[in-house]
């Protein structure tokens, strides 16, 4: 336990529960827009994997990883483009596309691996940036200030989001039409607009999010995400609905996950019970909702189609 | 009239669509669709025993779909089926071992009990943590599904192993051979089809039943339709989300028995993923529910369907040589499709009530 | 509330359509038997991941590609849902293939309900060490160990620090074997420690990724994994310059300049002896193992990996140990 305890291997934990957040942070984010709008999104993991596949297959031909990043947005927004037609305009249930979604982007994602790479091949990985002073400070500065520009992106963010949400006539209206979308009608508010944009948001950091994934990894896979789009919607609800929250889950489920890692790889976790901590991240998350149970209201017109009367 | 024809010919053609689009991957991947169609077409319903997969392929989804039907009816959305029916394998299969000389009659509905009482009780948990911990239920059964693989793979890696991979050191993670007095008895010689099939569709016609037919669906359907009004009723909401959603997990934890008893294997295997033991029967239960309109009757042909594509799949890949994810992108398209041709539906019929020609009848609610 | 949408009746309309064409359909299902075009022996392999995953599927497919016979193969790949691969390999049999491959010890228990079925069809099945007393099952296995304890004594010279590390999925199977003999060769060979990590999971990469920086951080110098998700920790191995020992199918390609040597199944020696017996009318009921000794593993070194002097020397030497019984991998 007490080889635990030691500066370099509490920053590497810190380092790796950070790249481990990273993906779940963007898609949550995301998710928490299209939430707040009052559109549930069940098909983030979907998304994730159509973007990732992309991101990664643009690296393999371009060698460009910024173009990849790009690669990944504009597929989370196309995919964006295609959910909000079919809840918004098409009125669509919600939770239903979205698993639709899902099992498209599953199996596409799968196909088009399959077609046009076939066997996983390695590309790079995107380079960690040491931010000037901060990655400075000692130890500290390690495990946060030397990092990917996709987590300094991920975490400048939470801010932004949580701005987007409370202080601009944008965030208003998407807290409007989730909440009350007659109302928000009645007022002059384009409910459609306002929820298809917060869909095109949402769905665009979920491509950023399995732009995220692939990069940091470097490889692709079927299946890549391994249900880490379900994870992300699950932090929404852990958050509250609230940026800085879903910040709190991805880093505790980050964490926890990083440092079962880290016990297993010092010997604290014996083989034997490796199973059992791998359900860390998973009940600690929970417990912690229990903990700071409190009653937060969801957005009330959170998956309800929206039609005129 | 014009109503009904509407009713099915939108969807039909939704449907249609979607295949139309799977035509076209098919070129794309060189094969001819007029053969991959015959091919899904052929192993889904192309002889008796084929048929029989389907039926058992469609059974865990019935299940779990009657159940989700359960929970959305109680406005709970319930997304822990892969777990709840590993529960309900793990606990029938403790039941099994520990009674396996118990005659068939006894054993058989011990074990489909005991995989209710399993998935029950992993419903109960989000259930009872929503309703008076203020959990919601969307991140515990995500979270619990998760919690349920690794504790499978820690049961069937230890305490449950066969002793027999101990002893030969070969340790693949499954358990012995279950008694036979628990296999579920095949119905037709020669096919696949066992009582699972006609538990399935009891069970779906029972919730049915409890739904619409008892007071405690009544109480059910109250909470689900308006929380405040139930409670100004002197209706329990958290009582009633709790049970909603017990009754919901033990559906699915049936389903988890008989994929343990109903199996070719009459055993317990993991491959380390939850989707390996459960065939994604958790999620694909949820689409076949929300297909069937959230009514548990209209639900079981909802499953067929889906276990049509699923065991069509298979032979499609084995015939033609095509990746099998082709198959899995193709049931997202059909869901996408025949989902997003419902409003238009919606929208023509009411273009033709507007035109007076026929009066629009009041639908019943519901909820996503 | 809103208004609640019917799909129940056109679904079952679609339902019904489907069924309708696909009984009508149903009687031209070619009930094909023996060989296929030209006499070539018709082969089926149904395999649990990816049949270019760079591990466990890809070996058997390169390895039924590697029989030196006229082989017409089939391959059903990615069935990790046990039942379906059922299907499929039940379905392979009607279809009147010679050989049935079921590429994954869990499909074992669907086996026995299947093989006796198809009683003119021989299954081979691995990996496993028995046939469960199927007359027309071959069950073949890898003594993976060896391999595993060869590239652990490497593993032992290239290390510094002394301490090496060791992604693993579940502590299930051949990955058990393979991840002792390691273990058993490191230690033999010199390391101090050996630290494994099971993931619990055959399919997560940025766990197996992030389980092998775990290891970077705790001195480890010198990596090694199994399963096909280990993809992601070669990735992380590769960055840090660490070098990384393969298994299951040569993994070179995911880190050219760092992967030192890779323990390959080469099943065809194997599947040629069943074939061979096959022919004779033995259509199951034997257990074959591939080790060092039949060829049937294979340590490929990464030439561009420079080894120290004298250990490539010793390594072979100990391939050689291991061959005739004089080195015990236990």
């Amino acid at each position: 336990m007490g080889e635990f305890f030691t500066l370099s291997v509490l920053v590497a934990t810190a380092a790796s529960a950070i790249r481990l957040a990273t993906p779940y942070l963007l898609a949550s984010l995301g998710e928490t827009v299209g939430q707040r709008s009052g559109v549930l999104n069940l098909g983030v993991d979907g998304v994730m994997l159509l973007s990732a596949f992309f991101s990664y297959w643009t690296v393999l031909e371009t060698g460009n990883l910024w173009l990849a990043v790009l690669v990944g947005l504009v597929v989370g927004l196309v995919m964006g483009l295609l959910y909000g037609v079919i809840t918004v305009f098409l009125n669509a249930t919600q939770g239903i596309s979205g698993i639709g979604i899902f099992i498209f982007g599953l199996g596409l994602s799968d196909l088009l691996f399959r077609q046009l790479v076939g066997t996983p091949k390695p590309v790079r990985r995107l380079p960690n940036v040491d931010i000037p002073l901060l990655s400075d400070i000692p130890h500290l500065g390690e495990a946060l200030f030397q990092r990917n520009l996709l987590t300094y992106l991920a975490f400048l963010l939470v801010p932004v989001t949580a701005l987007l949400l409370t202080r601009t006539t944008f965030g208003l209206n998407i807290r409007s039409v989730g909440d009350n979308p007659q109302a928000a009608d009645s007022l002059g508010v384009s409910v459609e607009r306002t929820r298809f944009v917060a869909i095109l948001i949402g769905n665009s950091m979920a491509g950023l999010a399995g732009a995220a994934l692939v990069l940091q990894l470097g490889i692709f896979q079927p299946n890549l995400t391994q249900g880490l789009g379900f994870i992300a919607v699950a932090l929404v609800y852990f958050g509250a609905w609230r940026p800085i929250g879903v910040m709190g889950g991805a880093l505790l489920y980050g964490f926890v996950n990083a440092t079962v890692l880290q016990w297993k790889a010092l010997g604290i976790i014996p083989v034997s019970g490796s199973d059992l901590a791998n359900m860390a991240p998973a009940v600690l998350t929970i417990l912690a909702l229990i903990v700071v149970a409190r009653r937060v209201h969801a957005p009330s017109a959170l998956t309800k189609p929206f039609t005129r009367h | 009239m014009i109503k009904g024809v509407l009713g099915a010919l939108v969807p039909l053609l939704a449907a249609l669509a979607a295949f139309a689009f799977g035509a076209m991957m098919l070129v794309t991947l060189g094969a001819s669709p007029l053969a991959g169609l015959d091919a899904m077409l052929d192993g889904a319903f192309g002889s008796g025993s084929r048929i029989a997969a389907t039926a058992v392929k469609a059974t865990p989804l019935i299940l779990v779909g009657a159940g989700i039907t359960i929970a959305f009816r109680t406005s709970v959305i319930n997304i822990g089926g892969e777990g709840q029916i590993i529960a309900g394998a793990l606990l029938s299969t403790v039941v099994a071992l520990s009674f396996p000389n118990l005659p068939a009659f006894i054993l058989v509905p011990l074990v489909l009990l005991s995989g209710a009482v399993g998935g029950g009780i992993l419903g109960a948990v989000p259930g009872a943590l929503k309703a008076y911990a203020s959990v919601n239920e969307i991140l515990s059964t995500i979270m619990l599904n998760l919690v349920m693989v690794q504790f499978m793979n820690f049961l069937l890696r230890g305490p449950l192993i066969d002793p027999f991979e101990l002893e030969a050191g070969t340790r693949i993670p499954q358990t012995q051979r279950l008694s036979d007095n628990a296999t579920l008895p095949t119905l037709l010689d020669g096919t696949r089809l066992h009582i699972g099939v006609p538990v399935a569709i009891c069970a779906a016609v029972g919730a049915y039943l409890i739904l619409w037919r008892t007071p405690t669906g009544f109480r059910l359907r109250a909470v689900g339709y308006s929380p405040e009004a139930a409670r100004a009723a002197g209706i329990s909401v958290k009582r009633n989300i709790t049970l909603a959603m017990t009754l919901s997990g033990s559906l699915g934890g049936i389903a988890g028995a008989i994929l343990v008893f109903g199996s070719e294997g009459q055993r317990m295997v993991t491959d380390g993923s939850a989707a390996g033991f459960t065939g994604s029967a958790g999620f694909n239960g949820i689409v076949a529910a929300l297909f069937g309109g959230l009514h548990p009757l209209w639900t079981i042909p909802s499953a067929m369907l889906f276990g049509a594509l699923l065991t069509g799949a298979t032979q499609l890949q084995r015939v033609l040589q095509v990746p099998a994810a082709l198959a899995v992108a193709l049931n997202g398209i059909i869901v996408i499709f025949v989902i997003s041709s419902t409003p238009v539906r919606g929208w023509l019929q009411r273009s033709l009530a507007d035109s007076g020609l026929f009066n629009r009848s009041s639908d019943t609610a519901g909820m996503d | 509330m809103k208004r609640q949408w019917r799909l129940g009746p056109a679904v079952l309309v679609i339902l019904g359509a489907l069924a309708l064409v696909g009984t009508a359909c149903g009687d031209d299902d070619a009930p094909a038997s023996g060989s296929g075009e030209g006499g070539a022996l018709r082969v089926a392999i149904v395999a649990p991941s990816a049949s270019d995953d760079l591990a466990f599927s890809q070996s058997m497919v390169d390895s039924v590609h590697a029989i030196e016979r006229d082989v017409e193969l089939s391959v059903t790949d990615g069935t990790f849902i046990i039942e379906d691969a059922a299907a499929a390999i039940r379905g392979y049999a009607e279809d009147g293939n010679d050989v049935v491959i079921a590429h994954g010890t869990q499909f074992g228990a669907s086996l026995i309900e299947i093989a006796p079925a198809f009683p003119d069809v021989t299954f081979m099945w691995g990996t496993a060490s028995d046939t469960q007393g199927l007359a027309n099952v071959f069950a073949y296995s890898p003594a993976a160990d060896e391999g595993g304890y060869v590239n652990g004594s490497i593993a032992a010279a290239l290390t510094k620090t002394g301490v090496i590390g060791v992604v693993g999925p579940i502590e299930a199977g051949d990955a058990v074997a393979y991840i002792n003999g390691f273990k058993a060769g490191a230690l033999a060979g010199g390391a101090s420690e050996v630290n494994v990590t099971y993931t619990g999971s055959f399919g997560d990469v940025a766990l197996a990724a992030e389980a092998a920086e775990a290891h970077l951080a705790n001195d480890v110098d010198v990596l090694t994994g199994t399963a096909q998700m280990v993809v992601g920790a070669v990735g992380v191995a590769a960055d840090a310059g660490v070098p990384w020992f393969g298994t299951q199918a040569n993994q070179t390609s995911l880190a050219p300049s760092l992967v030192v040597a890779s323990q390959v199944y080469h099943w065809e020696v194997v599947l040629e002896e069943m074939l061979t017996l096959r022919d004779s009318g033995v259509l199951g009921g034997q257990a074959f193992e591939v080790n060092l000794a039949n060829g049937g593993l294979v340590i490929e070194f990464n030439d561009a990996y420079e080894l120290p002097a004298g250990v490539r020397d010793a390594a072979d030497a100990m391939i050689e140990g291991i061959t005739n019984g004089t080195v015990s991998t236990g």
